[in-house]
């Protein structure tokens, strides 16, 4: 029993990282139609900005890993909205050209990761709470996945406040339905491309900095890394859905967490097999719009 | 209004070619508008009716000049032509589905002071469903919220796409009701399918055949035409006209009712 509790618990604190990838992801396919390969660079610049707050100010509290979880999320909003405003805004509609600014884009980031922050990872200290476990039915919980879990969950609830209670909300909302019909109510859409750019790349960047915790390093290949799985959880989840991907986000991880442990290490296989079916049987995704 | 204004097309389209996934469409369209009144532009299916009113506000890629009331707005992007003055309801009404009525209608306000008075007056029943989400209207319903939203702002003209189609008759004779109130303040140019709503309705036509202007004038003179309208659209313009109620102003869609959500306001 303590070993599910221990594999459920450590999949719901890799699944919010997921989420928090997967979310601006998501949302960007769904508004815009960019598959953003460059999503992975604003995690892993987000990540290298919190360890920066954190090596700078030679402390490991709580107020400094709040501070860079704001540093990392900054990070992470600025790099996103720098690359919609000057790469991607001229191509729209070239969906070709955007795919290869944004593989290129993230190929040119790790090299420049590299180029800053060495190419081995960086290990990383946080609060001392973070190295303690909390006993939950028997099992040993590492407190740093409760952190993951509980700020997913909040990035959750205020994306989705913002989605339905804001007039930009409600233009993304109709934006990934029917982007062409929101431009003929007089509406200039390139607002909000931006927007949710920067609100995924913020997203990205606060689950670089919770990464670099839950792994206890950053390195130039964690966005990369933490990447491929997003988009398997955006496609499962339904490209376009914000609730799709948190759904998503969670049940890849915890499979992939139960499949390594049960299935002798094959849980990446598992969730591909997963991905497999979903793209046979429900290729819109769980919650993603049928076209 | 100077009389020079009066008299001045609203709309003056020159030399439109338009493309879609790099086949022709439109092709070396022109035509004018006048400042008042509904003016029909009319054809056989997939003539390039839709594409003309889609390269007019730059939703398909087009060559050509479009000058609205004077003023040149080819170059414009979609947003600024619509802010401009130009109210568009499109073919399938477009709705956003996943999007409750009211807030179909408020993402449709651009103007300082919507016209959300006039609207409820038009169509009282959107009152009522307010927070019922635009996918679960009927065909009706959706139309409704379509046309409601070109009328909350002022606008300079209308385009509208086929507003009937697949229209139950009761409901055809209500939107032509609408559209007949809509004119008498705002030009339209409208593409419409039924002809007895373009008879009932539109004062000059404009007719397209494969994708160019093939005949121009008066709506009711083309009309009357057994031979040429037979010729250009394919059909006489003979069956019997919908029922058309005396004028009360509202659009209550009654038939085809989906469940009316909780009340709210618009």
């Amino acid at each position: 029993m303590s070993t599910v509790v221990l594999l459920l618990f450590t999949g719901l604190g890799l699944g919010a990282l997921y989420f928090l990838v997967a979310a601006g992801l998501s949302l960007i396919y769904g508004l815009m139609g960019v598959l953003n390969f460059a999503h992975g660079a604003f995690l892993t610049l987000g990540a290298f900005a919190g360890w920066e707050v954190a090596r700078r100010t030679g402390s490991d509290n709580w107020g400094i890993f709040l501070l860079s979880l704001l540093v990392g999320a900054a990070a992470g909003a600025a790099f996103a909205a720098f690359t919609e405003f000057v790469l991607i805004r001229r191509l729209y509609q070239r969906h070709i050209e955007q795919l290869l600014i944004t593989l290129g884009l993230s190929l040119a980031a790790v090299a420049l990761f590299d180029g800053i922050w060495g190419t081995d990872p960086v290990f990383i200290q946080g609060p001392a709470w973070f190295k303690d476990t909390t006993e939950i039915l028997g099992a040993r919980i590492p407190n740093d996945r409760f952190v993951c879990i509980i700020a997913a969950v909040l990035v959750l609830l205020a994306m989705v406040f913002f989605l339905k209670n804001t007039r930009y909300g409600m233009i993304i909302r109709a934006g990934v339905e029917n982007r062409s019909m929101v431009t003929a109510l007089g509406i200039d859409v390139r607002k909000a491309f931006t927007l949710v750019f920067t609100i995924g790349g913020a997203a990205a960047g606060l689950g670089g900095v919770l990464a670099s915790h839950y792994f206890g390093y950053v390195s130039p290949m964690l966005g990369g890394s933490l990447l491929i799985f997003a988009f398997i959880v955006t496609v499962i989840g339904g490209l376009g859905s914000l609730t799709g991907a948190a759904i998503a986000s969670v049940a890849v991880a915890v499979l992939q967490q139960f499949a390594n442990f049960y299935l002798g290490g094959t849980g990446d296989f598992v969730v591909v097999l997963a991905l497999a079916l979903v793209l046979l049987f429900r290729p819109s995704g769980l919650l993603g719009r049928t076209s | 209004m100077t009389a020079a204004a009066e008299t001045r097309p609203i709309l003056r389209i020159e030399g439109l070619s338009a493309h879609i996934a790099g086949q022709q469409v439109v092709e070396d369209v022109s035509f004018t508008v006048p400042a008042t009144g509904i003016t029909a532009l009319l054809g056989r299916n997939g003539v390039g009716k839709t594409s003309t009113i889609k390269a007019i506000i730059g939703l398909i890629d087009r060559t050509g000049a479009v000058e609205l009331d004077g003023v040149r707005i080819e170059k414009d992007p979609t947003f600024k032509i619509i802010r401009s003055g130009v109210g568009y309801v499109p073919e399938d009404r477009e709705v956003f589905s996943k999007l409750t009525v009211a807030e179909n209608l408020r993402l449709a306000e651009r103007d300082d002071a919507p016209r959300r008075q006039l609207v409820e007056d038009l169509f009282p029943d959107l009152l009522a469903r307010s927070a019922q989400m635009a996918g679960t209207l009927s065909g009706g319903q959706q139309q409704m919220v379509s046309l409601a939203r070109a009328l909350l702002n002022t606008n300079k003209i209308l385009l509208v796409d086929e507003p009937t189609k697949g229209l139950a008759p009761k409901i055809v004779a209500e939107v032509a009701e609408t559209l007949a109130e809509a004119a008498k303040t705002v030009p339209i140019l409208l593409v419409e399918q039924n002809l007895h709503v373009v008879r009932q309705l539109a004062e000059g036509s404009v007719v397209l055949s494969g994708g160019r202007v093939v005949h121009t004038g008066s709506a009711l003179g083309f009309l009357d035409d057994a031979e040429l309208t037979q010729r250009l659209l394919g059909v006489a313009a003979e069956a019997p006209a919908p029922e058309i109620r005396e004028n009360t102003g509202k659009f209550p869609v009654t038939t085809e009712a989906a469940p009316a959500g909780k009340g709210a306001a618009l």
